[in-house]
Parts: structure tokens; C-alpha cells; sequence
């Protein structure tokens, strides 16, 4: 019985962790991301 | 002949890093790859201005999203990371990160080798909640946007393999470099020469990644058990573990990156790696039978 409520529990989570990336991609942050991924992050490279 | 857990692990290491990095040929032209798989994060902590990068860091684009006019906090990468973290938990960074393979391959260089202080692990966790969470929503400028603060002002990941290649390609940009590169140079050389000495020192000391994923060790579906039934406490495991975990007393703790040097060195065979539904239908079948 315990081995099929942890399979539930995780389950779940995975949901909820697959209806997040939904929600977010749905009001744009996936472009977002995308945007900042495609071009040189001056941030990250040390320029500012 | 029988592949042991270290082998695999290495060669799935390199599987993840030939597949987190297969634009190569983009260090000679200093160009970023911009097509389609830019829209997903890695798993593992891997730069996005690196020029060979296929795909975006997580932790870039969290400070991206979180950092930008529209909105405060990303469900889409918060939502990847928890995928990723009920599924592996900590077996993200050791196997699938390109960032800690790196650090392995550092670590070979033979030196004199060390173990830091228990107390400096918990930085990571400022770095998680402070730094990528926190401050990108909080200091913002006159338009609402915050700054990457974890990418511009710490991230050695970023100065090694896109900072570095992208100022060797583009000498035009090499004019801007000022004081925030010499930090980032000075925090990158220091990762480079304690991950020489300590094992993978980044991801023990300021990894935010691996921060996030260590809260779901206990809870993934990929979990550590001993049988301590069978063990006989001899200290193998925690003298072998490479990053300072004992587990026998703790074999699903927040530190353990399942890279399975326990499990090859346990003489008992004590410790295994197995989905977590099977190992309580095993514990639960030897108490039916005990019973």
C-alpha cells in the first residue's frame, strides 16, 4: 500500500510541476527565456 | 563483462555533455546557436551565451523571467525543475551536468586534495533563495527590470565557457571589459583551482541548482537505500562518497548526487540505487515474510 501512495504522491507533484510549465509558457515566458538565450548575455560573460 | 556504475555514469556524463554542448564548431565563429531548442532549459547548470550551448540555463532564465517587467516568478522554469527534481533528484548533477563533469575532469589534475568545512554548503542555499530568487525581483531599475545578479556578478560556469570563448571571438567587445570582468575572472580562477583540490567544490559551496534539486533527494523517484541489516558500519561508503555524505546514517541526503561510489565500494552490497517503489516493495515483501 505505502508503495502506491509514494507512486501517487510523486505522481501529483509531476502534475503540478507539468501544469506550472504550462501555465508559463502560456503567458510567455518561454519567449522571455528564449529571447535572452539567443543572444549574447552580457551578464553572464562579464561585460554587464 | 559487467559494465560497473562508475563507467556508466562517466559515459552518460559525456552523452549529457555532447548533448548540452553540440554546436563546437560555434567557438571558432563566436556565434550562439538561436534555433528551437533554446526555448528549453537544460537539466543540469550549462551557460547559455556558451557559444556551443543547444539549450537555455535554468538558472539564467529563471533570473531572466523573474528579472523582467511582466512578471515576478517563472512557472515555466520552476516547473522544469521540479520535473526534473521528482524524477532524479541530485541525479541531475551527477549525471546529467555538464558544469559538474567539468569539475570532475578538474578534479583528476593530480594535487594535493582537501575537503572544505560543512558550514560553507549552506552559501548555496543563499545563492538559491537570495541571489537568483530574491534579488532579480526586488532591485530593479527605473523600468521594473532586475539583473541577473547570480550570472553577472558570480557565475563562473558563465565566465568559463561563454565569457572566456566569447571575448577570444569578438575582440570588438573586449574593449567593454572592466572591473566586472576582472571579479568574475577572479571568482572563475578560484572555482577552477578549488575544484582542482576539492571535489567539485562549486556544487558543494554555490551552486543554486544543486540547492534545488537536493530538496527533492528525499522524494525523487530515484533513491539511495541502505540495508542496514546488512550493514556492518564499516565506513567505506563515507570515506569514498565525493561529496563528504555518509550513506549508511543518511543515504538520501540533500548532498548526494547518486554517483553510485558507495554502492561499487560496499562489500555487502548494502547500499543500492533503485526506484523508490521498489525498494519498499522489496522491504515490504521481506516483512510479509518475516511475518
Amino acid at each position: 500500500m505505502t508503495q502506491y501512495r509514494g507512486i501517487i504522491i510523486k505522481t501529483v507533484l509531476l502534475i503540478i510541476a507539468a501544469g506550472m510549465i504550462v501555465y508559463g509558457v502560456s503567458r510567455g515566458e518561454m519567449a522571455i527565456a528564449f529571447n535572452k538565450a539567443i543572444n549574447i548575455c552580457f551578464e553572464c560573460i562579464g561585460l554587464g | 563483462m559487467k559494465i560497473g556504475i562508475s563507467v556508466k555514469r562517466k559515459i552518460l556524463q559525456f552523452i549529457s555533455f555532447a548533448l548540452s554542448d553540440p554546436y563546437i564548431g560555434n567557438f571558432y565563429s563566436g556565434k550562439l546557436y538561436k534555433g528551437f531548442w533554446k526555448n528549453f532549459c537544460n537539466p543540469g547548470l550549462n551557460c547559455y551565451s556558451c557559444p556551443a550551448a543547444g539549450l537555455s540555463c535554468p538558472i539564467g532564465a529563471m533570473q531572466a523571467v523573474n528579472g523582467s517587467i511582466d512578471f515576478k516568478l517563472s512557472f515555466y522554469v520552476l516547473g522544469t525543475l521540479c520535473a526534473f527534481g521528482i524524477l532524479l533528484g541530485r541525479a541531475v548533477c551527477g549525471f546529467l551536468c555538464p558544469f559538474g563533469l567539468l569539475q570532475e575532469l578538474l578534479y583528476k589534475i593530480p594535487s594535493p586534495k582537501k575537503k572544505i568545512r560543512k558550514e560553507f554548503r549552506y552559501i548555496k542555499y543563499v545563492m538559491l533563495f537570495l541571489v537568483v530568487g530574491m534579488m532579480p525581483v526586488l532591485i530593479t531599475n527605473a523600468m521594473g527590470m532586475g539583473d541577473p545578479f547570480f550570472c553577472k556578478y558570480i557565475c563562473p560556469a558563465g565566465t568559463l565557457e561563454g565569457g572566456i570563448p566569447m571575448l577570444l571571438a569578438h575582440a570588438e567587445i573586449s574593449d567593454m571589459a572592466g572591473w566586472l570582468l576582472a571579479l568574475k575572472l577572479l571568482i572563475a580562477a578560484c572555482t577552477v583551482v578549488g575544484c582542482i583540490l576539492v571535489m567539485r567544490l562549486f556544487c558543494k559551496v554555490l551552486c543554486p541548482l544543486g540547492a534545488f534539486y537536493g530538496f527533492f533527494n528525499k522524494i525523487s523517484f530515484i533513491q539511495l537505500e541502505t540495508d542496514q541489516n546488512a550493514c556492518v558500519s564499516c565506513g567505506k561508503c563515507a570515506k569514498v562518497c565525493p561529496m563528504d555524505v555518509d550513506p549508511s546514517a543518511d543515504p538520501n541526503s540533500m548532498e548526494c548526487i547518486r554517483c553510485g561510489k558507495c554502492v561499487s565500494v560496499c562489500d555487502q552490497q548494502a547500499i543500492s540505487i533503485r526506484k523508490l517503489a521498489a525498494a519498499q516493495q522489496k522491504r515490504e515483501l521481506k516483512q510479509s515474510a518475516e511475518n
